[in-house]
């Protein structure tokens, strides 16, 4: 019965389609369109070298745009709802599939480590040894930085509640000091390694302490000073930074002792192997993977302690945790400074990694994506996070590879300058989308009788 | 006005474990809390009644330290402390509190609010129930435990590498959240998210997550709100037994008189921020004044309407 | 004595345009407790407009006078950097609002992120410079030396001065200026007593975008240089301007801008012009840590 009324209801939307409505729609769309495009999109400014900036205007692509828009909301209003149902009912049917699957969360992990484990053996039978430089270094390398400084922020940000947005900071803190100490003093990397997870901490502890105290917005935005004061000033004190030229010959990290090249000396030689620089790949793979599961694993034993506790009780309500007589000020520190060291960490791979950092790579746009991958991730969530660095880097290191679009648009046409115009839209559309990240649930840390995971809409975001 | 017949403090003799004198505490112009002055006896409940906007929270936020008072003295005497000389010696100098034989006079004015729980042992709820209502009862049971069980983890270094010493600390941290939850009948929701209980539940909740700190005195603003009589009644059994075999002294804001005329051993009646009576519950039951103050209405008006009813 | 007042005069020019931005950021952030943190982008995108059609309605109409130019690049400027700032909170902030405190902020700066790489991929990379568009000056003799107070030093202060007392009147006086103020108090409340809370929020982002637009026209006429990178940092000195007036305050915002100027012109004067930004980034952190309410911001008490 009910049913049937339903489709009756169903099908009397369909003959009483708006299509006057829709068509008003999307053309104010159209004209919305139009009206952005002009004159930013319809005039590009040429400096011309005889009659200063001059206009070319491009109406044909502001045409172009406009009918795409008015055409897109259009069929938008009329398949849309037809769209959206399949997309959703595809998406539950997919999400009930997977659900028995939360089983054997142990199973999957293995598996996810093994895969991890082959990774580069993989790269380098499908890719072959060349193709494979790009697959283990762009995507596997640079993402698992970033899933290490992701899980490194989400200490601070998903466990303790507390919003920073100068992370980039103790990364720039930890490379820095490895590449000053290895330059200057000609410590090897196997010592700045925890040096500058020390340097990046005490770092955390120093800012910390002043901004510590102030909450939500404020602290985001003190923090966010800090790293463009700390990048100022690496720009600017050029005796001991070289200024924006940035520092390189930073010793290569060597394998115990071992570099890697083709001399007597080198890691090849010794193991009686061919030289490829591979070599050198593999080894920086399996460490930064090895880095990133050292972070994993502290954050997961430290979130079943009481700091952990106390981190997580601070996101929840700050208040009620100084009533219960924690110290906010000293747990908040902790949350601050161990999140520093495995930024400072991070940061002495990446200086030891390419042998050469400047300024540059630490702009407050680093921390913006960090962060961003921290919240899609839902905070909180390891897997989330890790997830959410594969999607967000990976992503736009894939459109590096989109070179077969040249054939539709022309040879003039440069995927990657595209990179990060859709980077940030993708940020918009993920925070509409999944305001609370991919992974809301939040796992208990103790269990009396039976583990279940908490709903993301009881779970709070902190207020510092 | 005839004076009221019966002894404002009879029974009353238990010693103060809370002074609290002058208190005066000032929102720019408004003066919320107005030269205040009483004593919690050590081991009863007392309570702080008022109307709405008397400045009973507001003393309860001078008493744990989440405002500063603009004027007066808060001292707490925990373990058998009494008042005496000890005080206005400590009060001269410029510490905050000092042992006194087995116990300690602790001046809570001076201290910030994450030391009066820590230190003081004074634990408090809110008028607004403050869960963790993301974490699992159990969680919220144990980050209350967090002063003495972070030093067991060795400041997280002995939990780390996982010490048996540091799991047995938390073990016996379980065993005190399940014997409590045992008592308010929520052992078998311990692993549900504290935001997904119902109402009353939370508020026993957030009573025993004070609890589990251990305190010497427990300030519960509004308890009893928003609680069904059957709720109320099982909330007036667990008061009483917290104090009669936790030992604990109580001092409670309530507006629900069934609740406070029943458990109240002392009751301190406020208006406009100021003491308008303070004695037994008989006693106030019986005060004029504190009949006018909940009717609304002065003192003379109360004879004015009379007056005017006789004519 | 003379480069003193010099410098006092370019502070305030500078510490204008500040000030103007900083209005967008402190409007939105009093009605939805949000840092708009395109806000920034949103004032470049503006300079980028002026420039664009400062040279059409240069090319097309030749011989028209520069004033009645300005006028009319500054009224088109304003009008399509509303219109972007009103979908830009359409788009990104609007479906967000209500939900997670974090999600509006990171919206924010991917939609930062979008404008900087849109306006770099439409209208490249390189800096784009136009001739100066007002020259001349009056040179003013002080004790021992001159000052020199250009023309377009006085356009700027005076045309902010001027539409500032406009948008003053539009805020103190007019109904929506009320709404504005309802809503900034209670949402909900100001919803249940019939203020259509969406259109008001929606009025305040273009009203902020427009005083953005002044600025960015200002920009112009000041640098002729406009740049797809330029909104970051004044768009994070305009913040400390709201910040240092005390976040929320419309009085406060251009204050703030205008010490902002000051001190970053007095310090390069003075101290270092490669530390300039430190200075600014400096204060923010200072004024936040010790007087979080800002000069003229309410005290932010926590209600326990
Ligand atoms: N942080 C604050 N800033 C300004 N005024 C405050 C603050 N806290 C409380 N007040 C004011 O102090 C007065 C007393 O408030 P308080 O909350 O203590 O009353 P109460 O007795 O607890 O009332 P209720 O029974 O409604 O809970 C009120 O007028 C209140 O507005
Ligand atoms: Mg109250």
């Amino acid at each position: 019965m009910a049913e049937a009324e339903a489709k009756r209801v169903a099908s009397d939307e369909r003959a009483a389609f708006d299509w006057l409505g829709a068509l008003r729609d999307a053309g104010f769309l159209g004209l919305l369109t139009l009206g952005l495009s002009f004159p930013i999109i319809a005039f590009r400014t040429r400096q011309d070298l005889w009659q200063g900036l001059v206009l070319d205007p491009r109406w044909e692509l502001v045409t172009v745009l406009v009918a795409i828009a008015f055409t897109a909301r259009f069929c938008w209003l009329v398949f849309g709802n037809r769209l959206a149902g399949g997309v959703q009912s595809l998406a539950e049917r997919v999400g009930s599939t997977l659900s028995p699957l939360k089983s054997y969360t142990a199973t999957f992990r293995l598996v996810g480590l093994a895969w991890l484990i082959a990774y580069p053996f993989l790269a380098v039978l499908f890719a072959g040894p060349g193709g494979a430089l790009k697959w283990i270094d762009n995507f596997g390398i640079q993402i698992l930085i970033y899933v290490m400084l992701g899980w490194g922020l989400n200490i601070v940000v998903g466990l303790a509640g507390l919003l920073d947005l100068g992370y980039v900071a103790f990364y720039a803190v930890g490379a820095y000091s490895t590449a000053l100490l290895s330059t200057y003093f000609g410590f090897s990397f196997w010592l700045c390694l925890p040096l500058a997870g020390i340097f990046a901490a005490l770092w955390g502890i120093l800012l910390g302490f002043p901004v510590l105290r102030l909450r939500g917005d404020y602290l985001a935005i003190v923090t966010l000073a800090f790293g463009e004061i700390i990048r100022l000033v690496l720009i600017n004190w050029v005796e001991l930074t070289n200024g924006a030229a940035g520092i390189s010959g930073i010793p290569r990290p060597t394998f115990f002792g071992l570099p890697f090249n083709a001399s007597d000396e080198g890691f090849a030689a010794f193991f009686g192997l061919q030289f490829t620089p591979l070599h050198r790949l593999f080894f920086l793979f399996y460490l930064i993977l090895l880095l990133a599961l050292l972070t994993n694993w502290v954050t997961i034993r430290l979130r079943r302690l009481p700091i952990g506790r106390a981190w997580e009780a601070l996101r929840e309500d700050e208040i009620a945790c100084r009533s219960l007589g924690i110290d906010t000020v000293t747990t908040k520190l902790t949350a601050f400074s161990i999140g520093a060291m495995f930024g400072g960490i991070a940061g002495a791979f990446f200086a030891a990694r390419l042998g050469f950092i400047s300024p540059k790579s630490f702009e407050f746009m680093e921390s913006a994506v960090i962060l961003s991958i921290v919240v899609l991730g839902g905070m909180g969530s390891q897997i989330g996070v890790a997830i959410a660095a594969v999607v967000m880097i990976g992503g736009t290191e894939m459109l590096r590879e989109l070179v077969w679009l040249k054939a539709i648009f022309g040879a003039g046409f440069d995927p990657t300058q595209y990179r990060m115009l859709l980077f940030g839209m993708a940020m918009v559309a993920m925070m509409v989308w999944r305001p609370r990240g991919l992974i809301s649930k939040r796992e208990p840390s103790i269990v009396l009788h039976e583990k279940r995971a908490i709903g993301g809409e009881l779970v709070k975001e902190g207020q510092g | 006005m005839a004076a009221p017949a019966i002894d404002p403090n009879a029974g009353l003799d238990a010693e103060p474990i809370l002074r609290v004198e002058h208190l005066t505490m000032r929102f720019g112009g408004l003066v919320a809390v107005n030269d205040l002055s009483f004593d919690v006896a050590r081991g009863q409940i007392t309570a702080l009644i008022g109307p709405n906007g008397a400045g009973k929270t507001t003393v309860f936020n001078c008493i744990t330290g989440f405002y500063k008072p603009s004027s007066g003295r808060i001292v707490l005497m925990s373990d058998g402390a009494l008042p005496g000389p000890a005080i206005d010696a400590l009060t001269d100098t410029s510490m905050r509190s000092r042992r006194v034989g087995d116990g300690g006079i602790y001046l809570l004015e001076r201290m910030p609010d994450s030391e009066i729980a820590a230190q003081a042992r004074v634990a408090r709820t809110f008028q607004n129930i403050r869960l963790f209502t993301g974490m699992t009862v159990l969680e919220n049971l144990i980050v209350a435990q967090h002063n003495w069980l972070n030093r067991a983890s060795g400041y997280s270094l002995l939990g780390l590498v996982g010490a048996k010493s540091f799991r047995d600390a938390e073990a016996r941290a379980v065993e005190i959240a399940v014997a409590w939850l045992d008592r308010i009948g929520l052992k078998g929701r311990a692993d549900d998210p504290a935001g997904a209980l119902p109402y009353g539940d939370q508020r026993r909740l957030e009573i025993v997550r004070a609890m589990c700190t251990g305190p010497v005195l427990l300030c519960l603003d509004e308890p009893a709100a928003g609680l069904n009589p059957r709720e109320s009644a099982e909330l007036n059994e667990l008061l009483l037994s917290i104090r009669d075999s936790n030992g604990t002294s109580l001092l409670l804001i309530e507006h629900d008189m069934s609740v406070v005329m029943e458990i109240s051993d002392h009751i301190i009646v406020l208006e406009y921020g100021k003491k308008i009576s303070d004695g037994t519950p008989e006693y106030i039951k019986n005060d004029p004044k504190v009949i006018a103050a909940y009717l609304g209405v002065e003192d003379e008006e109360v004879d004015d309407a009379a007056a005017e009813l006789d004519q | 004595m003379d480069y003193f007042l010099q410098q006092l005069i370019n502070g305030l020019t500078l510490g204008s345009v500040y000030g103007l931005i900083a209005i967008g950021y402190t409007m939105v952030y009093g009605i939805i407790g949000m840092i708009n943190f395109a806000h920034g982008d949103v004032f470049m995108l503006s300079a980028f407009i002026a420039v664009i059609i400062f040279l059409m309605i240069t090319s097309l109409f030749g011989g028209l006078a520069i004033a009645l130019a300005l006028v009319l690049v500054l009224i088109i400027a304003m009008v399509l950097t509303a219109l972007w700032s009103w979908a830009i909170e359409r788009v990104a902030y609007r479906p967000l609002r209500g939900s997670f405190r974090l999600a509006p902020l990171i919206s924010a700066i991917g939609m930062s992120i979008f404008l900087v790489n849109f306006v770099q991929l439409v209208q490249g990379p390189r800096n784009k410079s136009i001739p100066p568009i007002i020259d001349g000056s009056f040179v003013i003799p002080v004790d021992g030396g001159n000052i020199t107070l250009a023309y377009k030093q006085i356009l700027i202060i005076v045309t902010t001065a001027v539409l500032l007392a406009a948008f003053w009147f539009v805020v103190q006086k007019t109904a929506l200026g009320r709404a504005q103020r309802a809503c900034e108090q209670d949402r909900k409340m100001a919803a249940l007593l019939g203020i259509d809370v969406d259109r008001t929020i929606s009025l305040t982002f273009v009203m902020g975008a427009a005083l953005a637009a002044v600025a960015g026209t200002l920009f112009m006429v000041q640098y002729g240089v406009v740049n797809f990178a330029d909104g970051f940092v004044p768009g994070i000195k305009a913040f400390t301007a709201a910040v240092l007036g005390g976040i929320g305050s419309l009085p406060g915002a251009v204050i703030g801008g205008l010490l902002i100027g000051l001190i970053e012109v007095f310090w390069s004067a003075y101290f270092s012009i490669d530390y300039k930004d430190v200075a600014a980034f400096s204060i923010l952190a200072i004024t936040l840590i010790f007087m979080p309410s800002g000069i003229l911001g309410k005290p932010d008490v926590e209600k326990v």
